[in-house]
């Protein structure tokens, strides 16, 4: 399975920011990791620890949330709760036996798109020498 | 409301060690309002307890249920035919909430999954702070509606002992002290004159353990208690 094994890393990117600044990269004609799948919510104020655990359950390799820069969110203040959640999310997976380094915040203004292209390889690189999610191998439910 | 906090992760696991099927039951009443045992919550620690299960290597089916209220007995009747399939229910209900659950449905196994710690309030987003220890004799009248049994460390009903410093807390420079507060309240509502009566020692019978309370009026005659 390692072998032609690629990371999966999951996007969770901002509509007013981030998810520009992604658009922005794909304009300006800029490649990045085609490992990358990429979920735009309004705001990173909404990403909930449950979004980041079922992204992880599922066989995520890495999960990246990206907001406006600080100080510049569209609702404000969005992005530094996201910014704390994240901090809990780390402890969760810690708890489960996942490394935190699977998840990460980034602050990404909606026109730096290299920025974009250096976080979605970063992540991707960091899930490349982390190896596969353990939750991907195994099967372990037993019927009802 | 009452307010709790999940428990730690390893304690919670080991619980649940021997059991290969858990309903993580959650309620929504006041630990979903104070964020320990909600729904949300439910969600969380059951996608926990099946990823690091599978990490493991281990055999664990974990469902999630949320009923409005665990310390009700309609809403718990409910969790009946569900409860009956697993081998372990994890209660994230108060203390009150996961007794009545095993009550209902015993001799199945119910295991507590968060720490009940007081009776409070919510003081800002994530903070909330005791009040009330349900003494069963409300004294707040007196005190321009601060509680000293509670908010007092030393619980005096005739302060304060003198040790404050800074309108801090002898026991701890964290805390308020409580009679510098009831003070400052009984001043500003022209109520000073409260302070000169003294209160005699506390009626301890009122918090006679366990407490039961009997609504006369809506107790169906079939299971009206006997006087
Ligand atoms: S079971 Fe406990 S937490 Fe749930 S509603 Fe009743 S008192 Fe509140
Ligand atoms: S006096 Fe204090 S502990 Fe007693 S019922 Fe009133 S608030 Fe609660």
């Amino acid at each position: 399975m390692t072998d032609n094994w690629e990371p999966v890393v999951i996007a969770y990117l901002c509509h007013f920011c981030s998810y520009s600044a992604a658009d922005l990269a794909g304009s300006m004609r800029l490649e990045y990791a085609p490992n990358v799948r990429i979920s735009k919510l309004m705001c990173t104020g909404k990403v909930d620890a449950q979004f980041i655990l079922k992204a992880f359950e599922d066989g995520a390799d890495a999960v990246m949330v990206s907001g406006c820069e600080e100080g510049d969110c569209h609702y404000l203040e969005g992005n530094l709760r996201a910014k704390k959640r994240i901090a809990h999310v780390k402890s969760l997976l810690k708890e489960v036996g996942l490394e935190p380094e699977r998840v990460e915040m980034y602050n990404i203004g909606a026109s730096d798109a290299p920025k974009f292209v250096r976080a979605v390889n970063e992540m991707t690189e960091r899930a490349r020498k982390l190896g596969p999610n353990p939750l991907k191998k195994k099967e372990n439910t037993v019927p009802a | 409301m009452i307010i709790a906090e999940r428990k730690p992760f390893d304690e919670i696991k080991q619980e649940i060690l021997n059991y290969k099927k858990v309903l993580v039951l959650g309620c929504g009443t006041c630990v979903s309002v104070c964020m320990a045992g909600g729904e949300k919550e439910v969600e969380l620690l059951a996608t926990e307890l099946r990823m690091a299960a599978k990490i493991a290597g281990k055999e664990l089916v974990v469902d999630e249920m949320t009923v409005q209220r665990q310390c009700d007995k309609e809403y718990v009747e409910a969790v009946i035919e569900k409860a009956a399939q697993y081998d372990v229910v994890l209660s994230m209900a108060c203390g009150a909430g996961v007794q009545f659950v095993a009550k209902t449905i015993e001799p199945a196994i119910v295991m507590p999954a968060v720490n009940t710690k007081f009776i409070g309030v919510c003081e800002a987003e994530g903070v909330w702070a005791e009040r009330c220890r349900a003494c069963g004799n409300c004294m707040l009248a007196e005190y321009g509606g601060i509680c000293p049994v509670t908010m007092c460390s030393k619980g005096l009903l005739n302060g304060p002992c003198g040790g404050a410093k800074n309108d801090k807390c002898e026991a701890s420079q964290e805390k308020d002290c409580a009679w510098v507060l009831i003070y400052n309240r009984l001043k500003a509502q022209g109520k000073l004159d409260n302070l000169r009566k003294f209160t005699g020692a506390r009626n301890y019978t009122f918090q006679a353990s366990p407490s039961k309370q009997v609504n006369e009026a809506y107790v169906r005659p079939e299971l009206a208690v006997k006087k």
